[in-house]
């Protein structure tokens, strides 16, 4: 075991929740470390090339990765320390267990914050473990970082926006996409990128179900069927294809071991992605100094991440002393800027779940 | 492929099948079911299968996802190599 380390505030995660919550916390005065367990910061942004949209202040127009790039230049010019290649494998009052260089060692902070995004969920059906068979993140993870495309003949299951969006991208990768497969009666992304890869000659099977894949030692084929109003395969619906990858995207789960492990309270939100740690408007814990950002939180978008991760990172740095001059008006610009993301029918829904999310955390706090 | 042979929780190569009869054994809670099958014990710690036995838990026993809790977690949340945590506790 190695060394302990000590910060002001340790930031786990460097996605655009981490980076945004560092950022803020070091512009307010504080000493920062964000440990990240990839090669590189920037998270999920790194594969995001497509553009952002929304209003201007939203990086609308503005490519993912570029986005990342900007936080990550700003994060080391203000003196944001960046620690890549670095698991936090447990925490312990307000001490991080973490692997750094092959070695165990603590990073003690005064104030926490916990970005640590969420997991693909899984879908069981005969033949998922085939290779070939893999989560609409691990392909994207393929093609934009890595160059390889992990199949040249594919299918999707999910038209929420990440089902939308790996169709597109493995389009433009070069693979052929025979179909997008959605269980529920219509498309759940945004219309643009639905109109996209139909543009692109891409069917969308609504009301239909992946019954199940074959192979020998890897994907061959995959069987679909369309479901009836109860949610049952028809019989003599099913269509077979010749494909070897089949991506899922079927939603994500927030990643919040830590925040049980620390002792949080949670609640349960369908919206949201499952149990979230219940927390303030300053995403505060139950945890006091204890502070989540982004997906972990309730899973949503890299906008609401940036917002969130803002909020965390100010309220992190007054927790550990460090209060922004215009901490107030700097909370309420990115409150309002959130309200706005969480808008319309898309936004709605989470919007609604957060501020429910929110009462508990209050009434928890009247409670003590 | 039976559905029952489909598996669940790769880590520890458990299926759908030996979650249903641990259900139907008594095994009624997420921890329960970890504990008598393993599944969720592994190298990813029920990143995977969690929310599948999860679901599977809820269809045999008519409850709805909110009313069940997803397990205890402890560190360490990744793998990491003994080696590396040789030595005093943190």
């Amino acid at each position: 075991m190695a060394g302990a380390e000590v910060t002001e505030v340790a930031v786990v995660g460097g996605g655009p929740a981490g980076l945004s919550a560092a950022l803020a916390a070091r512009q307010a005065g504080a000493k920062v470390i964000v440990v990240d367990e990839n090669a590189a910061p920037g998270g999920q942004l790194r594969k995001q090339i497509h553009k952002f949209f929304g209003s201007k202040e939203h990086h609308a127009g503005r490519r993912g990765f570029r986005i990342a790039e900007e936080l990550v230049a700003a994060c080391r010019e203000q003196g944001v320390e960046l620690w890549t290649d670095t698991l936090a494998y447990g925490i312990f009052d307000h001490t991080l267990g973490i692997v750094r260089g092959g070695t165990a060692s603590t990073l003690a902070a005064r104030s926490i914050v916990l970005a640590t995004g969420a997991s693909e969920n899984a879908l069981a059906f005969p033949g998922c473990t085939l290779p070939g068979v893999m989560g609409a993140g691990a392909a994207q993870t393929f093609i934009n970082l890595h160059r390889v495309l992990p199949g040249r003949r594919a299918l999707i299951v999910g038209a929420g926006n990440v089902g939308l969006i790996i169709t597109y991208q493995l389009l433009q990768a070069g693979a052929e996409v025979l179909g997008v497969v959605e269980a529920a009666p219509r498309i759940g992304g945004y219309a643009v990128h639905a109109a996209k890869i139909r543009r692109a000659g891409v069917p969308i099977y609504t009301r239909h179900t992946v019954l199940n894949a074959a192979g020998h030692g890897e994907l061959e084929e995959v069987t679909i069927a369309a479901l009836d109003e109860n949610g049952w395969p028809i019989a003599g619906s099913e269509r077979t294809f010749a494909i070897d990858l089949l991506c899922l995207a079927v939603g994500l789960t927030p990643l919040t071991e830590l925040a049980w492990q620390a002792g949080c309270l949670f609640e349960y939100c369908g919206p949201l992605g499952g149990h979230v740690p219940l927390h303030s408007e300053d995403m505060e814990t139950t945890v006091p100094g204890l502070f989540v950002a982004g997906d972990m939180a309730g899973v949503e978008e890299a906008s609401t991440a940036l917002e969130e991760g803002r909020l965390a990172g100010l309220a992190a740095a007054a927790y550990a002393g460090y209060r922004s001059p215009n901490l107030e008006e700097e909370k309420a610009a990115a409150r309002e800027r959130l309200q706005a993301l969480r808008s319309g029918p898309f936004g709605e829904g989470r919007y609604l779940a957060h501020e429910e999310i929110v009462r508990r955390w209050l009434k928890w706090r009247d409670a003590r | 492929m039976n559905d029952d042979d489909v598996i669940i929780c790769r880590c520890e190569e458990i299926t759908k099948g030996e979650i249903r009869r641990a259900i139907q054994a008594g095994a009624t809670t997420f921890k329960a079911i970890k504990k008598f099958t393993r599944a969720g014990m592994g190298l990813c710690q029920g990143r995977t299968c969690r929310r599948l036995i999860l679901q599977i838990l809820a269809q045999e026993t008519g409850q709805t996802p909110g009313q069940l809790l997803p397990g205890s977690y402890r560190p360490p949340t990744r793998p990491v190599p003994l080696a590396a945590l040789k030595g005093e506790k943190p």
